[in-house]
């Protein structure tokens, strides 16, 4: 957004365009949906609590899919439960993101060769925009995460669809 | 007590003319994705208005084959990682739990080192898991500065455990006949200094939270768990000791070296309501930590030298049978059931979840309060789903 | 009371439903006994004076391979500090068993469990529902010749 800086240094106008300003408000302010399933949800309230102090990027636990933008799937996905994530992800409403945060939700992790009842992955049932690799993740690989999935939505076209 | 349920369901109510109001109960869903579940728990309500009439837990949202895994692996210390993954807020304890059962089974001797460094990891381990019980507790009721201040002590645990084998969370640190591997060099001095600098913080927790009249309105007097009722549920650790019933398996059944240590086990007494409610729970683990600071200043104090994997065997291979070994996790008894058939993989493994029993209580303590109770009421359990659903 | 007395006694009491006793060359001393008589003899260890096993620790199933299904129970008692490992085979064909949850109430969610990992029926259970695994999932995975569905709901299962 150096555009945008500059112009407010020099005056109160600010001269951006419609695709800028919509993509830069999207991505300063993207509240999570406050839904942890497993191991890696200790990770994400980790991430949230004093040490990594997650609202410095604007990222804000949020208790409903209406009021969320981005949800991120913290832990393993049973069978049980990969219907009521794909409700909660069709109950959000649009633009809405998800980061599949850990091994788990990646591809079903450890769980990936005899787990009888875990999804081998959440991507089998909701579109997945980022993917955090590790089991669990550090709270800073989740900052990273989040950080790509900012720079996707920086690239956003409102007349374009994004891949 | 409860606030009178049977005032409002026995009196039928009436209309200024004299005419009854029909009246019936209502099923509310409560989760799998409720911010005060602690997880992907889901209860189903049958609720008179505002009081509840009866809770029925629905669990398995989170059952990830543990049992399965521990039969198709071809190692004994293979199981270790998905041990881990069970009680993902006591893993160091879930180590240790299984790595019992493991050297029961094979007859193996740990050194005097492994079992202090065990002592260590696992108290360290419980007032981690403690701390997250109680901030998550807080932020239940209501009150979130204490959470933010919990987490700020708990990343300096989790430091101690990414020095000594660089994971935060699941550390498969703790193996059958010793431990991955020793103790880094300047471990010892740094946990000293967070016992030194740990053991105010209890006080200002206790004047941020413990104390505090909003909470205490909120959790004296309810969900209250009867001794009787405890046992006869099974229930184990803070559940059952903040019922009074004073019963900790390091100090009845002493594993490892607990017997050479000196320390309490704090119970429920009732201070600002009955005995066996929530606050007592609460208050347990809170009086926990400090007991879990006495036996680290002691082990840290008394730690011996040697090598911490001259025990671990090469190949495990332990005859044919099977045993049942316990011990006490920050949530109360975890006890594996293991069984082999004399080949080098567990032929049956059954986890014995303390947070499994301890929930299938809350029916029984969440009837007659209001929904808003029942929220102070499973959260005063400490539920774990990873290991209610294995 | 130990392994030999409780032994002793539950003999004088049931005679031939005490099938084995093993405390030598075993790392844990159990008894075996007959699954018709099951809830009888839970009752004597739970309500005896001398006995009083309050706390059943854990109730596991097990796939014995043999064409049986076990079930072993761990006791405790809080009045005498002394414990109890009770096994019994069903056979897999058609495994029934008495409840003990009337005496044991945490017995209920073991009992269901077992039932959801094994298909090992608790008779007169109040409340016999799948605890883990959805109502229409298909077979008992903890058998040892379970297999692993390709689809459930729509949902491919094998990685």
């Amino acid at each position: 957004m150096g555009l945008l800086d500059r112009q407010f240094n020099n005056s109160n106008v600010i001269i951006t365009s419609m695709e800028n300003l919509l993509n830069w408000a999207r991505l300063s302010s993207l509240w999570q949906m406050q839904f942890g399933l497993a191991c890696c949800a200790i990770e994400m309230m980790a991430a949230a609590a004093s040490h990594y102090d997650f609202d410095r990027f604007g990222v804000i636990p949020r208790a409903t899919p209406r009021q969320s933008d981005v949800m991120i799937v913290a832990g393993t996905v049973t069978l049980k439960m990969a219907s009521r994530i794909k409700r909660l992800y069709d109950q959000m409403s649009e633009p809405r993101y998800v980061v599949s945060m850990g091994s788990c939700s990646n591809c079903g992790g450890p769980y990936w060769e005899h787990g009888y009842h875990v999804l081998k992955g959440v991507d089998r049932v909701i579109p997945v925009d980022v993917y955090v690799p590790g089991c669990p993740p550090r709270p800073e690989a989740l900052m990273e995460g989040i950080i790509k999935l900012q720079e996707k939505i920086r690239r956003e076209s409102l007349v374009k669809k994004s891949a | 007590m409860p606030s009178d349920p049977t005032g409002t369901t026995d009196a039928p109510l009436t209309t200024s003319t004299g005419r009854r109001i029909r009246t019936e109960e209502m099923v509310l869903n409560m989760g799998p994705q409720h911010p005060s579940t602690h997880g992907v728990l889901r209860l189903e309500l049958v609720v008179d208005g505002e009081i509840v009439v009866d809770v029925i837990p629905h669990i398995g949202y989170l059952h990830r084959c543990f049992e399965k895994h521990s039969e198709a692996m071809t190692n004994y210390q293979q199981v270790i990682p998905y041990c881990d993954r069970l009680d993902y807020l006591a893993s160091m304890n879930m180590d240790w739990a299984y790595a019992l059962a493991g050297e029961k089974l094979l007859g193996i001797e740990v050194p005097e080192r492994v079992e202090y460094i065990r002592v260590i990891m696992a108290e360290l381990q419980r007032i981690a898991s403690h701390l997250l019980a109680l901030g998550t507790y807080g932020l239940d009721v209501g009150a979130f500065t204490p959470f933010l201040f919990m987490f700020r002590d708990r990343e300096k645990i989790l430091d101690l455990f990414e020095m000594t084998c660089g994971a935060r969370l699941l550390y498969n640190y703790i193996w059958i006949g010793g431990l991955s591997h020793d103790l880094p060099p300047d471990f010892i001095p740094k946990a000293k200094a967070f016992c030194k600098y740990f053991r105010p913080n209890i006080k200002e927790f206790n004047d941020l939270l413990t104390f505090n009249e909003i909470f205490i309105k909120r959790t004296a007097n309810v969900g209250i768990l009867p001794a009787d009722v405890a046992v006869s549920y099974a229930c184990s650790g803070p559940m059952l000791r903040g019922s009074g019933v004073k019963f900790d398996l390091r100090k009845d059944e002493p594993y490892g070296i607990y017997d050479k240590f000196a320390w309490e086990v704090p119970v429920g007494t009732g201070e600002v309501g009955t005995v066996g409610d929530c606050w007592d729970r609460y208050m347990v683990r809170v009086r926990e930590m400090e007991q879990s600071l006495n036996i680290i200043e002691q082990a840290l104090d008394r730690i011996p030298e040697g090598d911490v994997k001259s025990a671990v065997p090469r190949r495990i291979r332990p005859p044919a049978g099977d045993v049942y070994v316990r011990s006490e996790s920050p949530r109360g008894e975890i006890g594996f059931y293991l069984v082999s058939d004399g080949t080098g993989s567990p032929y049956r493994l059954k986890a014995r979840s303390p947070a499994f029993v301890n929930l299938s209580v809350c029916p029984e303590i969440c009837r007659g309060y209001m929904i808003a109770d029942i929220v102070a009421i499973v959260g005063s359990v400490d539920i774990v789903l990873g290991e209610v659903d294995r | 009371m130990t392994f030999d007395e409780i032994t002793k006694k539950l003999r004088d009491a049931f005679g031939d439903a005490v099938i084995e006793a093993q405390s030598e060359g075993v790392p844990e001393a159990f008894l075996k006994v007959a699954p018709a008589k099951i809830h009888e003899i839970a009752a004597l260890l739970h309500d005896d004076p001398d006995l009083r096993f309050d706390y059943l620790m854990c109730l596991s199933g097990v796939d014995n391979g043999k064409e049986t299904l076990g079930v072993v129970y761990h006791l405790y008692s809080m009045v005498h500090r002394h414990r109890l490992a009770l096994k019994t085979d069903l056979p897999a064909a058609d495994p029934k068993l008495a409840t003990v949850s009337d005496l044991w109430p945490t017995a209920n969610w073991h009992e269901r469990e077992a039932w959801d990992m094994f298909g090992i029926v608790f008779e007169n259970h109040p409340d016999l529902r799948r605890i883990l695994l959805p109502e229409d999932y298909p077979g008992h995975p903890l058998r040892k010749d379970f297999k692993v569905p390709g689809f459930y709901n729509g949902m491919k299962v094998p990685y």
